[in-house]
């Protein structure tokens, strides 16, 4: 399928909406993105049409309801080329996932003198769980910097990847400033020095062909409703061999095999990881949603996007006032910046009567802000619905509340 | 669009670029820190309380227009008052920036910021600093941060 933007805009029914009078144009996609009318209709029809309860009753619909869910398995070990269903656990978002992680691996096997070790640029989900693993193991975090220019600093290498690091988590793709960081070689550092690897991929899996095998990480993580999915589903990729040695997360029913007042013992892969009624209808919407970027093709949506990033950074930046956060090379299309003289949220407030959708805050980064220096920052982040006509208004509001707040 | 223009330009030209009693107070025996995370609004307040009276009370630090203007205004408003009608004014406050419901003999000045309740998320940068001055007015201790996450 050839990229058409006005059928694909067509597809968002919420891209039709007003606000405040004005057409409106989302920007805030790094936070969550809209879902096509696919989506929107899975989710319809198996709430309307075979809504059941999934994997044990022998009725038409429950068979139907565990089919269609299990599918979707497939069809995420396919996107991410896990090669083992298996290896594939639907959890409620990317925190989840990397919780799961902390506690039903971190908190096993890590101790005293071990480290953990995260970037300047993750985002608080993984971050504070790898804190508070750090708190109860009595492991230490460690922190590989950022350079001015949004880049991992990965020039001294030796003195982070050692060998008392037992963990690497990492951002694939930075939610503050698009930065995509060298996964692979990062992975392969880590594995180096015996760590085991999580990547945090809630912004790269929606906008980039990713490959675990390629990557060979151990664990992967990511969110269904920023890849125009439901909110409330999120998977978490994990090596077979890994999975199978760690002790379940939650208990409950579904992820055991037979239980007695005393003990339980546990389902297989990758069940004994999904405790209690799954997110039946969320997971078939992103079955749907994993549909639809499939038949736009990553290919087609990498080239979309990177010619509206570097667009949108061209415009901005003639913007009087305009300071842009990082400069990486390899990015995707979020794009973080202040304006001399003028906060983030009023800037915000002043898009939002303009019905333009931008993020101000420090987006869950505050180390970033502290980095940088700024209590917040605004974000622009732009997905496959997005167009240059949509810039140029987020460009004119942004002068025109420029000019208002600082009469020149 | 209006509507948001007017409150802004209020505010702006009077006092978020021009901020009054925005400076260090030497003589301040209560100082409070304000911080609202999510905005990254951050206030430091002096205050010089003698006899129950607000002698004298300063401010410094960074947020948005709506914070800033909130604080500047509130200094002007507080400077002389006791401590009892401090807390007066500030319930009435905060009943007009949650309902934009207020008197206007009362509110005076603080008046501009009514329009404020319209913008919810907002709400909680006006009322910052009221917040930062009666947590300090609360305790003897001298050094307070009060947060509103």
């Amino acid at each position: 399928m050839s990229f058409d933007i006005n059928q694909i805009r067509a597809d968002f029914p919420n891209l039709r909406q007003e606000v405040h009078g004005k057409p409106l144009v989302y920007l805030d996609n790094a936070a969550t993105t809209h879902k096509p009318q696919a989506v929107i209709d899975a989710v319809s029809r198996f709430y309307g049409e075979y809504n059941a309860n999934v994997h044990r009753a022998l009725y038409q619909h429950a068979a139907e309801a565990t089919e269609a869910y299990e599918a979707v398995r497939d069809k995420v070990a396919n996107l991410i080329n896990a090669g083992d269903r298996r290896s594939i656990v639907f959890t409620g978002g990317t925190t989840e996932s990397i919780n799961l992680v902390a506690y039903a691996w971190a908190r096993k096997n890590l101790g005293p003198g071990d480290e953990i070790l995260v970037t300047e640029m993750e985002h608080h989900s993984n971050l504070v769980p790898w804190q508070l693993v750090a708190r109860d193991t009595g492991a230490t975090l460690r922190c590989i910097p950022i350079k001015t220019d949004g880049t991992l600093d990965l020039d001294d290498s030796d003195k982070y990847f050692t060998s008392r690091t037992k963990l690497v988590a990492f951002t694939h793709q930075s939610n503050v400033f698009g930065t995509i960081n060298p996964a692979k070689e990062i992975i392969e550092l880590a594995h180096a020095v015996g760590a085991v690897t999580v990547v945090d991929a809630a912004q790269s899996v929606p906008h980039l062909p990713v490959d675990v095998t390629d990557l060979d990480c151990d664990f992967l993580a990511f969110s269904g409703h920023k890849m125009l999915g439901p909110t409330g589903v999120g998977v978490l990729y994990g090596k077979p061999e890994l999975l199978e040695s760690m002790s379940p997360f939650f208990g409950g029913g579904e992820m055991i095999q037979t239980v007695t007042m005393e003990k339980s013992t546990w389902n297989e892969l990758p069940w004994k990881f999904e405790a209690g009624t799954p997110k039946i209808a969320q997971v078939i919407g992103l079955g749907a949603a994993i549909d639809y970027l499939n038949e736009i093709g990553y290919e087609a949506i990498g080239e979309y996007e990177k010619k509206l990033t570097d667009y949108t950074l061209e415009r901005l930046a003639a913007v009087e006032g305009m300071s842009i956060h990082g400069q990486a090379a390899k990015r995707g299309p979020v794009i973080s910046f202040n304006l001399a003289d003028v906060h983030p949220h009023d800037l915000a407030q002043f898009l939002d009567m303009e019905g333009v959708a931008i993020r101000a805050g420090h987006h869950c980064a505050q180390p970033i802000m502290q980095r940088l220096g700024v209590p917040a920052t605004s974000r622009a982040s732009m997905y496959i619905y997005n167009t240059s006509e949509e810039i140029d208004r987020l460009v004119q509001s942004i002068e025109n509340t420029r000019r208002f707040m600082t009469g020149n | 669009m209006d509507e948001l223009r007017e409150l802004y330009q209020a505010l702006i030209l009077d006092h978020s670029q021009h901020p009054h009693n925005f400076k260090v107070l030497d003589s301040a025996n209560r100082t409070a820190d304000g911080h609202n995370p999510l905005c990254g609004d951050q206030i430091t307040l002096y205050m010089t309380v003698e006899n129950e009276i607000i002698k004298d009370i300063s401010f410094q630090g960074q947020g948005c227009a709506i914070s800033k203007a909130s604080t500047s205004i509130m200094t002007t408003i507080l400077k002389g008052k006791t401590v009892a009608e401090a807390r007066a004014i500030f319930d009435k406050f905060q009943h007009m920036i949650k309902t934009g419901e207020y008197d206007s003999n009362e509110m005076g000045k603080l008046a501009v910021l009514a329009g404020v309740h319209k913008y919810p998320a907002r709400v909680k940068c006006a009322i910052l600093p009221w917040h930062t001055v009666v947590k300090s007015l609360q305790t003897d201790d001298n050094s307070e941060i009060f947060s509103t996450e």
